[in-house]
């Protein structure tokens, strides 16, 4: 029992639970506001973003702290992302739409925000899916090019965001602007640029 | 189960207007006093007072009135912030008292008004209308007010003017989300002559028989039924006759998306989503959006002729 405890997977696991959790007390409190439907679906959508967002700084805060285990929270980081995109789908087509499969089809081909959530939550399909070790080991070096998708997911996630506010851009733009530095990280010189904190952390120690 | 159908809340669930309003002022008093100030006890001291002689109209909607705590909660007044419920939450800061409204331009008798010279103005009346938000929700809301054309035709428009030109409150002392450059303040918005002169056009100062509160648009707003809500300007100051058609300042935030009639129309979408439907607060399944939001009967010969797509 004591060994389960002190494993932080089951604490991370139960955190990415909580956005969840309060929906449901919401919910069952009458908290929601007057347009239940509106809330649960910016909470949801939100919430992937920023399971996105987690699993991305992963591989950045590995190099600039240089805790190689920390890969091992990742896949359940991903999975949380696509659960609550998942959650956030499911309310467009049942609470939203009421599975009207003609107003959703129209809304995904004419509505251009829509389209790239779309797009977004179909990428994610793959890499949920190809997320098992019997799968990585199958796939080998291509399920790791396969899994840079997930940048791509990012991108119009944000863009998807940014595409259905009315006027105020603040709040997406703050997400894109973390979305973009978690990319750049990946690039040569943000590799350095991590690498040479890294040392310079180290020196001061 | 997270959303109940509107058949399954017992009519004891829903709070009365007095209650409500009871709870919220204890939890404010509770915040002023955690905060250690009083804040000037916020101005809604007006907001609650129950209107004098309020006589009911013909334009009574039979259908259900959108619960007093939705219609003061689910708020888009973007002087107060951009997130629905920061007006509830902000607009405490608006003093509605002193408050004038000059009516000038095109008339042969400009007036400036004070707010309750205003009130005494014309008998008021409860209209029950429709609200229907440009992004998809609408309310059932009973405003008390009096025609707009009530005033108009006590300033005498003279042949020139056209157009009517409607100004809210500048001052981001008392409207901290004008801060933000969200829009060009003030925030403006007009309405054809004619429009402006429709009957159903109202100049609304109450809520549910009680004074308006801050975050409906306090002290005094406009209500135009068949157009989306964002043409009832709010908090108005200033209302200028004109001959030009007037730069609306969601028009001029974003003239594809927004235009000047801005007429409730299932067949024009916006240029981002669907017009057809609406989410009407407090129903869990959408109802078809109908043309001049249900009021074409009243409306319709305004715009004969008018290619709708166009002049959107």
């Amino acid at each position: 029992m004591g060994a389960v405890l002190r494993n932080p997977k089951l604490w991370i696991f139960a955190i990415c639970l909580l956005p969840l959790a309060r929906l449901i007390a919401l919910g069952g409190s009458g908290g929601l506001g007057a347009n239940p439907i509106e809330f649960i679906t910016r909470s949801t959508g939100t919430w992937t973003l920023v399971g996105l967002i987690l699993t991305l700084s992963v591989t950045p805060l590995r190099r600039l702290s240089g805790y190689a285990n920390l890969i091992r929270y990742r896949r359940m980081l991903g999975l949380f992302s696509f659960f609550y995109a998942c959650l956030h789908f499911v309310t467009y087509i049942w609470l939203d739409q009421f599975f009207d499969l003609a107003a959703i089809a129209r809304d995904i081909v004419k509505r251009p925000f829509i389209t790239v959530g779309f797009s977004a939550f179909v990428l994610l399909i793959p890499l949920a899916s190809t997320s098992t070790h019997a799968m990585m080991r199958r796939l080998g070096r291509r399920w790791q090019h396969l899994h840079r998708l997930i940048y791509l997911v990012a991108l119009l996630a944000v863009v998807h965001y940014l595409w259905l506010v009315k006027k105020d851009l603040t709040s997406p733009l703050i997400y894109g602007a973390v979305v973009v530095i978690l990319l750049a990280l990946r690039l040569p010189w943000g590799v350095r640029l991590m690498q040479a904190l890294r040392g310079w952390g180290a020196a001061v120690r | 189960m997270l959303i109940r159908h509107p058949d399954a809340i017992l009519p004891s669930e829903i709070t009365p207007p007095e209650i409500y309003r009871e709870r919220r002022r204890f939890m404010q008093g509770m915040g002023a006093l955690a905060a250690g100030t009083a804040l000037g006890t916020l101005d809604d001291a007006h907001a609650g007072i129950k209107l004098a002689g309020v006589r009911t109209s013909p334009y009574t909607l039979d259908e259900a009135r959108t619960p007093f705590k939705d219609i003061t909660t689910y708020n888009n007044f973007y002087e107060f912030g951009t997130g629905k419920s920061d007006p509830a939450e902000n607009a405490g800061s608006l003093r509605t008292r002193p408050w004038t409204v000059a009516i000038e331009g095109e008339v042969r008798k400009p007036k400036t008004w004070d707010i309750d010279a205003l009130l005494r103005l014309a008998p008021l009346e409860e209209r029950v209308y429709r609200m229907r938000c440009v992004e998809g929700w609408s309310m059932v809301i009973p405003w008390v007010g009096f025609p707009l054309a009530e005033l108009l035709r006590r300033v005498e428009p003279t042949g020139k003017a056209r157009y009517v030109e409607f100004v809210s409150l500048n001052d981001p002392k008392q409207m901290p989300g004008q801060r933000s450059r969200v829009l060009d303040w003030p925030y403006v918005e007009g309405l054809r002559l004619d429009e402006a002169m429709h009957p159903l056009t109202l100049m609304t100062m109450g809520l549910y028989g009680e004074v308006l509160p801050n975050q409906n648009g306090a002290p005094i707003r406009l209500v135009v039924p068949w157009k989306y809500g964002f043409k009832s300007a709010k908090s108005i100051v200033k209302i200028r006759l004109v001959e030009k058609q007037p730069v609306s300042s969601w028009t001029r935030a974003n003239p594809d998306e927004y235009g000047f009639y801005s007429n409730v129309n299932p067949q024009v979408d916006h240029p981002r989503w669907s017009q057809a439907k609406e989410r009407r607060i407090g129903e869990f399944f959408k109802r078809d959006t109908l043309m001049f939001n249900g009021y074409a009967n009243q409306v319709a010969q305004l715009y004969r002729g008018m290619d709708l797509k166009k002049y959107y």
